[in-house]
């Protein structure tokens, strides 16, 4: 659909588009990308973003491990991931350009602030001569626009440095890419006079930078039209944007009022988990304790610790934390209290590459400890979901005092969408009460429904009882070398973990109950899948999608699920983790579709690799 | 939000309730059989530790024995109270766990050279300079008992072991020095075999508040046998020990004639009589970091061992610092309410 406005610019309609803004890390990238973000949901797109950190944090300006960027999909219709490639790039520098040009398809609009194509920048970013110029990005619709330049100028007369000026550039091509688009300025124009309250010179800076770029889209003529993605059917409610760090912290503390118990969250600084550690060292008034421990094992130590003492003990971190906490892990399982580790997910092994995502540590959380040590894992599919699975962590681990694994990942914590806020009266009570009946006491008795042991805390008289690694003797906890009761304990540890399978929903899917190809999933991988079997369903394949959100135990259909299809098909970020429990426990020929290269999955991949699967079908059925 | 965490309502004690609770030593031996060897040093620890238990005024159920790995930690088995053997190294970090939760219980670890000194080193000095309430009771044999035999952080280099046939290459470590750099707030060293001096050492420890340190040099009959007779088997100690007592010039030998003096910086024995007075000898005090540095540090043969408080001072303790924070927030902007923190403060209504 194509109308014309005022100005005899067409205006034309889109479903769904992808921006990505990226330039050095000096450059605001993450404020622009984040500003459009809230812009548009507040608008009522349906939006989707991806940031793109540098891994280092002061990486030399203009270089190209310096370039950060900020993927956002914004749409009229529901989406689930922050899009396979962009529409749009902005391009700040001649280094971020270098970096995202591979990932621009043909034909696609590049914006780009040519004052920064100088030759230092162009050395820097290891160009022999400059793009711009070379005719070599023939192949895509440049717009080549004076940024810095026009910026300065709009900004005169401010007292102000010409280095402070540039720092406003951002918001000069952020006005821009609101004016194509056709956004409002005021969420952002707000958001500078909050940001900037004390320093308004500053304010006054960015509003202008804002709104020039604005002007300036529409008395170029560079651009021949706009572009409107009109609001999405959104259920009613209220929503706010949210990551998944945050949804985690938030589920933690939800978590904590429900069960009445206050939180206690010892924590080692590590990418990307530490956004947890700092959202709930804010929560002060929540009653949360936070700790910074001195390491990964003292973090979990204190958590431990501190549900010995009948305080809902976490703690958070990512893959190489986890194998620092592996023994303390197994601490927890034989002690039997509850605790949730978290494990944000990131590209491994060793360091690996911190800032970028993986589903990797699925194997390590099941089974990375000495001996059959199990323990729960829940695993949300999208950043919203954080906050429900971290929810939910808590209510297993309390119920069946057990350790409980949240398994996040980078993707996840860090990625963001509109999420409908919940109702606190909606929250369901999760409170278990502590053991203080002395009659009958016995550490390691349990209740016959959940096999959890009772909860005696310091502090109840008459409850003094002594636990720890050792094993234990059944009901009376005491130190046994009993070969009969070690092998009885270890069933029975196994046997509670198994028992949660009862009491979480069945795996649900979305399809076809039985056909040709089922695409199970797990994690962050949501997204891509779901978006890949719409298209697959809409081309009339017989295909179906189920995605877990239990990886410990799994639900209890899973069995029934995967055997009703001639093909299964895993996509994971990893190299076959999920296919192989699923193929060793369902003797299915489940098969594997993995990629790692610290990014999600794209849908066309997906989507490319089913019907490789479906014409194999065919041709083997033929 | 925290009335679930008392369960039996009750409240902190002060010791001058001991009077009122009326414990007993047998009140705090459990009925669990005592597995050490016999004539193990840490009989000795565990009785003096029994003993002064009901000084402190808590009810037992207040009291909590965290353990790591080796033979000291077998003790919070023997204790009727609550208690926790974990894993190896890793009691004060739990400690610290349960005492930030849990302000209102009393807090013990006890730990050995090889647990608190190598493997759990870290959260040792951690805990300590966070001043975390805990009493950390480290037992020094100078060797891994548990394990068989093998030499430890405080075993002196040249030690020959299993671990070690041609002698250690290692040198050992000062646990007193470590725990001043750590900034414990309560330091001091006692000795198995001398009751009287234990109970009087773990007294004073029980009462602290704050991080106590406190090394127990003990015996391991089976695997280091005499690992500190030198100085302090019954005929030689008052010789070769010096019992510090706060604001009390550093006397020590049979016969009171020793002493020790500083010389320019270097302490120096002395002998009392006409070249040196009383009044010429250092006299200790537990608030001086400099005195506590130069005690930690002095050996047998070339000083006399140094037991007793070596330091004792009252800072904030971490419990205390973590509760206040939280106070002052809900002070400052009242009890969170957990409807608002899910909203946030940029929300939009779809209709
Ligand atoms: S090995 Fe040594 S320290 Fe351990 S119980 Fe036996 S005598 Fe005591």
């Amino acid at each position: 659909m194509t109308t014309t406005n005022e100005r005899e610019i067409p205006m034309e309609e889109l479903e769904r588009v992808t921006i990505r803004f990226a330039g050095d890390s000096g450059d605001g990238m993450q404020v622009t990308g984040t500003q459009f973000t809230r812009t548009s949901a507040v608008f009522g797109n349906d939006v989707s973003t991806l940031p793109d950190f540098p891994a280092e944090i002061r990486a030399p300006a203009g270089s190209l491990p310096g370039v950060s960027g900020f993927q956002i999909s914004f749409s009229s219709t529901d989406i689930h991931t922050p899009g396979d490639e962009p529409d749009v790039l902005v391009a700040m520098n001649p280094a971020a350009l270098k970096v995202n040009l591979g990932e621009l398809p043909a034909g696609a609009a590049l914006i780009v602030n040519e004052d920064a194509f100088t030759a230092t920048n162009l050395a820097k970013a290891g160009y022999a001569s400059n793009p711009l110029k070379d005719g070599s990005l023939h192949n895509w619709n440049v717009f080549s626009i004076p940024i810095s330049t026009l910026n300065t100028r709009a900004l005169e007369g401010l007292e102000m440095t010409s280095k402070q000026m540039d720092l406003t550039k951002n918001f000069f091509a952020l006005g821009v890419m609101f004016w194509l688009y056709e956004r409002s300025m005021e969420p952002t124009l707000q958001w500078i006079g909050d940001k900037f309250k004390k320093r308004p010179v500053f304010a006054d800076a960015n509003k202008r930078a804002l709104r020039a770029g604005y002007a300036f889209g529409e008395t170029t003529e560079i651009f021949h039209s706009r572009y409107m993605v009109p609001r999405a059917p959104q259920r009613p409610g209220t929503y706010r944007n949210l990551t998944g760090n945050e949804g985690a912290a938030l589920g933690f503390v939800a978590a904590s009022v429900k069960a009445n118990r206050p939180l206690f969250y010892g924590s080692y600084p590590i990418t990307p988990a530490s956004d947890i550690l700092h959202e709930l060292a804010s929560y002060k008034t929540f009653g949360v304790k936070t700790f910074q421990a001195e390491d990964e094992i003292a973090a979990i130590g204190s958590a431990i610790g501190a549900s010995y003492g009948g305080a809902m003990g976490m703690t958070g971190t990512s893959g190489p934390g986890i194998a620092l906490k592996s023994e303390a892990m197994g601490l927890a399982v034989m002690v039997e209290l509850p605790l949730v580790v978290v494990d944000v997910q990131r590209a491994g092994p060793s360091t690996g590459m911190p800032t970028k995502n993986e589903q990797a540590d699925l194997l390590q959380v099941l089974y990375g400890r000495n001996s059959d040590s199990p323990v729960a894992v829940v695993a949300p599919a999208t950043p919203g979901e954080t906050f429900w699975y971290a929810f939910e962590a808590w209510r297993l681990a309390l119920k069946y005092m057990t350790p409980v694994v949240f398994l996040s990942d980078a993707f996840l914590a860090t990625g963001a969408e509109p999420w409908p806020i919940p109702s606190v009266d909606d929250l369901p009570d999760i409170s278990v009460p502590n053991r203080t009946e002395k009659a009958g006491f016995r550490p390691y008795d349990r209740d016959p429904q959940t096999l959890a042991r009772p909860w005696a805390v310091p502090g109840t008289p008459g409850l003094e009882h002594r636990i720890g690694g050792l094993e234990k003797a059944d009901l009376t906890g005491n130190v046994s070398y009993d070969p009969e009761n070690h092998h009885r304990m270890q069933e029975l540890r196994q046997a509670k973990i198994a028992g949660i399978a009862n009491d979480i929903p069945e795996l649900e899917v979305n399809g076809p109950a039985e056909g040709d190809l089922l695409i199970l999933g797990w994690g962050s991988t949501y997204g891509s899948i779901r978006s890949a079997v719409e298209r697959l369903q809409a081309r009339g394949h017989s295909v179906a999608h189920a995605h877990m959100r239990y990886l410990n135990p799994f639900p209890r259909n899973t069995g029934d699920v995967v055997k009703a299809y001639k093909r299964v098909m895993i996509p994971e970020i990893n190299l076959g983790q999920l296919s192989m429990l699923i193929r060793a426990r369902y003797l299915v020929d489940a098969q594997g579709y993995n990629k790692v290269r610290g990014k999600p999955f794209r849908i066309s991949e997906i989507e490319a690799e089913a019907e490789r699967l479906i014409a194999e079908l065919r041709g083997a059925s033929r | 939000m925290t009335d679930t965490l008392s369960p039996g309502g009750q409240p902190a004690l002060s010791p001058q309730n001991a009077a009122i609770i009326q414990l007993t030593r047998k009140d705090f031996v459990s009925d669990q059989e005592v597995r050490w060897c016999p004539g193990c040093g840490d009989y000795s620890i565990l009785a003096q530790t029994q003993k002064v238990m009901p000084d402190f005024g808590y009810p037992k159920e207040n009291i909590v024995f965290i353990s790591g790995i080796g033979c000291s930690g077998r003790l919070p088995y023997y204790m009727n109270t609550y208690g926790f053997h974990s894993i190896h190294g890793r009691a004060p970090a739990i400690a610290t766990g349960l005492k930030a939760a849990r302000p209102d219980l009393m807090v013990w670890v006890i730990t050995g050279d090889g647990d608190a000194l190598s493997i759990g080193g870290n959260h040792l000095i951690h805990s300590m300079r966070r001043n975390v309430d805990i009493r950390v009771i480290m037992f020094n044999n100078r060797i891994y008992g548990l394990t068989k035999g093998q030499a430890s952080p405080t075993s002196e280099i040249g030690k020959v072991t299993k671990s070690t046939p041609l002698g250690t290459v290692d040198y050992p470590i000062s646990p007193l020095t470590i725990a001043l750099a750590a900034e414990a707030s309560f330091i001091a060293r006692s000795v198995d075999t001398h009751t009287e001096h234990l109970q009087q050492t773990l007294t004073r420890a029980g009462f602290h508040r704050g991080s106590v340190f406190t090394e127990v040099l003990q015996n391991c009959n089976i695997f280091n046998d005499g690992a500190h007779r030198e100085f302090t088997d019954r005929d030689v100690r008052e010789d070769r020990m010096l019992v510090l007592e706060h604001g009390q010039p550093m006397i020590f030998g049979k016969d009171r004639d020793m002493g020790l003096r500083l010389n320019g910086y270097q302490p120096e024995v002395v002998k009392l009589g006409d070249d040196f007075r009383v009044e010429d000898l250092l006299v200790h005090d537990e608030q001086d970091p400099l005195i506590a540095f130069m005690l930690s540090r002095l050996y047998w043969p070339d000083f006399p061992v140094p037991v007793g408080v070596i330091r004792d001072v009252r800072r904030p303790t971490h419990d205390e610092l973590v509760t206040n924070q939280i106070e002052e927030a809900i002070a400052a902007r009242g009890e969170g309410n957990l409807q608002a923190l899910l909203s946030g403060n940029d929300t939009w209504t779809v209709k």
